[in-house]
């Protein structure tokens, strides 16, 4: 099975540069998720890697072997694509079966194959149906049938789930994640949806206009994200920046801002040191009572009970809006003034003028 | 009459005057033409002196061996121009489906032959095929090649008209197929192409069963058009040399002013007529076919 390693890989229409030189390596056996907002870059990344986009610089290796100038037939990789992109007129073990087909794989197998992948992915019944019978549901099911028989080394899937609705969209979420463990093949993942990166990702790389914020695994990203934009970006409800300042008082250095005042760490406080700093909290480091914590003065906009959570909107003094979100134990009403608490291990520092965490 | 029944017949006698239109514009002159077809009629009389003859002009039609020959003709000939023109003209369509610059000024020279009358088309191609001044003969002269009789020879003038007609019309299934292509789904062919399938069986077995609904239609289009052509025959062969160009409506043309037969004449224009009518039917019922398939499928 292949690494799959991109060297300064570029991506130009014309003047307009969608990716600059990206540099990426992908371990064996990896699920590696490519997460970032639309126009990222992350789309024509994955399809550079199936080869439909060709590289305007740099190179690709599979396993050390250059592959850009290759057609998607001679890379060994199967696609799923955003809509599906099903062959409208064959039925659905024809659609499955076509890339086998074509590499002339005898009958017989042809057979156990789809049969196979139709059992594992519940759509044996559909077999003989055309794609236009189906529900957007079965349709995605049958475009990841179509690349499992393969059986090729690499998988490549462009928003697979993003045409779902949400509850089919979760379900087949966990059923990837548990195929995922199953295949141990490279997979590589494009999605917009943190979520999705969170739960199927061994790996994630978060993109932003074509460059690479950060990589790492979800664990990483969430608790130590590079930057600004990671912070934003993974977690949901999103993470809250407030514009702070540093007071240095006998030694003790704490980022301040209306209603928070948050001890800072000596190595940290040495690297902030002189420059402009935005706090970065988790709506889930905000707790109504916690030990050690340290108080936040905030008055509520809106709280949206979400069942379990409720979700506070409110605001600082300043007018800084701060989200939190709070075990549903007690009601809260608009306008009322709360101390909470925040956990200050869990505050994040940012320098406001590069972006990077501190 | 009380207001509901007014209410009831509102639609009716708006629909009235477009009924009566289609009566004068279409039903009349087809009946004129069915009536004539029962009758022993001479340009000179009128229709009213006319001597009625019942079936006698169709029967004398399936005895006449120059019609036999006619019919022979067009039908060898329609089925030759679309064939060719099907495969020249999807040929083409996949050749320019892509984005290369200057592609639309392309695609918009090629469409230009459907754009001239068929009469001047007709001129034209004469004049190329001139035996001695033409360009055709010319330039196998230059080469050192002897000279095709291209319009005097029976064989050869069905291959000149053939030529002419395919290069006017191979735009039509042209455009048409063009489009098709374009409206196909375009990650459908990525998915072929990451399944392994070559540019040829992607045309193959993705791409053409994807037209093949629009490739249909399009070429009963043209086989009904192909059974109606005069003008470029016309002025190219008159039909010549012998009979080995007079396609059906030249036939029909000729029997009505030189022969002066409008009886007969009439006769056969109904039985194109019948013919073309049947391949009308075939077109609708396939379209028909095809859309209840899709709805069932969609449902």
């Amino acid at each position: 099975m292949p690494k799959i390693t991109l060297d300064g890989v570029t991506k130009r229409y014309g003047t307009l540069e969608v990716v600059p030189p990206l540099d990426l390596h992908l371990e064996d056996g990896e699920f590696t998720v490519l997460v970032g907002p639309s126009g990222c870059g992350k789309s024509t990344t994955l399809r550079m890697l199936a080869g439909l986009e060709s590289i305007s610089g740099g190179e690709i290796y599979f396993d050390g072997r250059p592959v850009s100038r290759l057609e998607p037939r001679d890379r060994d990789i199967a696609m799923v694509f955003q809509d599906y992109a099903l062959y409208p007129h064959m039925n659905i073990a024809r659609n499955m079966s076509f890339a086998l087909r074509l590499a002339k794989v005898p009958a017989a197998e042809i057979e156990t194959r789809v049969q196979r992948v139709a059992q594992m992915l519940n759509i044996g019944h559909l077999l003989q149906r055309k794609p236009a019978e189906l529900s957007g549901g079965q349709r995605q099911r049958v475009a990841m049938g179509r690349a499992l028989v393969r059986d090729a080394s690499t998988f490549l899937f462009d928003e697979p789930l993003s045409n779902l609705d949400a509850k089919l969209r979760g379900k087949m979420r966990t059923e990837l994640a548990e195929m995922r463990g199953q295949l141990r093949k490279n997979m590589v993942y494009v999605t917009h949806d943190q979520v999705e990166a969170m739960t199927l990702g061994d790996r994630i790389v978060v993109m932003n206009e074509g460059r690479i914020q950060q990589q790492g695994t979800p664990e990483e990203l969430f608790k130590k994200p590079a930057n600004l934009f990671v912070a934003g970006f993974m977690g949901s409800p999103t993470m809250n920046f407030i514009p702070a300042d540093l007071q240095d008082v006998g030694g003790a250095v704490h980022a301040v801002c209306e209603g928070l005042r948050v001890p800072v760490p000596a190595a940290i406080a040495a690297a902030a040191k002189g420059r402009e700093i935005i706090i970065g909290v988790r709506p889930s480091s905000i707790h109504v009572q916690r030990e050690g914590g340290v108080p936040l003065k905030v008055r509520v906009v809106v709280a949206e009970y979400l069942g379990a959570q409720t979700v506070l909107a409110t605001r600082l003094q300043d007018g800084t809006e701060v989200l939190a979100e709070l075990p549903s134990g007690r009601r809260f009403s608009a306008g009322e003034d709360l101390t909470l608490q925040v956990a200050p291990e869990e505050v994040l520092l940012f320098d406001r003028g590069t972006g990077e965490r501190l | 009459m009380n207001a509901s029944t007014l209410n009831r017949a509102t639609p009716y006698l708006f629909l009235l005057p477009a009924a009566l239109i289609l009566c004068v514009a279409l039903i009349y002159p087809v009946g004129y033409m069915v009536w004539a077809s029962f009758l022993n009629w001479n340009p000179s009389q009128r229709i009213g002196d006319a001597e009625f003859v019942g079936l006698a002009n169709y029967v004398r039609l399936f005895s006449d061996a120059q019609f036999h020959e006619s019919f022979a003709v067009t039908l060898a000939f329609a089925a030759t121009v679309v064939s060719i023109e099907l495969v020249l003209g999807v040929g083409l369509a996949m050749l320019l489906d892509r984005n290369i610059r200057g592609m639309s000024v392309l695609r918009t020279l090629f469409i230009l032959p459907m754009m001239i009358a068929p009469i001047v088309v007709g001129l034209m191609w004469r004049y190329m095929y001139h035996p001695t001044v033409g360009i055709f003969n010319r330039t196998l002269k230059a080469a050192g090649l002897d000279p095709v009789p291209w319009l005097s020879d029976p064989g050869w003038a069905f291959v000149s008209v053939v030529i002419a007609d395919v290069w006017q019309w191979t735009p039509f299934i042209f455009i048409l197929s063009l489009a098709a292509l374009q409206s196909l789904p375009s990650s459908t062919m990525e998915a072929a192409r990451v399944d392994g399938a070559t540019p040829w069986q992607t045309i193959l077995h993705v791409k053409l069963p994807l037209m093949m609904p629009v490739l249909i239609v399009t070429a009963l289009l043209r086989l009904i058009d192909a059974f109606k052509v005069l003008e470029v025959i016309l002025v190219l062969t008159n039909g010549g040399p012998g009979l080995s160009t007079e396609i059906l409506a030249l036939r029909i043309s000729r029997t009505a002013s030189e022969f002066r037969e409008l009886g007969a004449a009439a006769a056969m224009s109904n039985l194109l007529l019948v013919l073309l009518m049947a391949l009308t039917a075939i077109m609708f019922v396939y379209s028909k076919i095809t859309e209840l398939r899709n709805r069932r499928q969609a449902a």
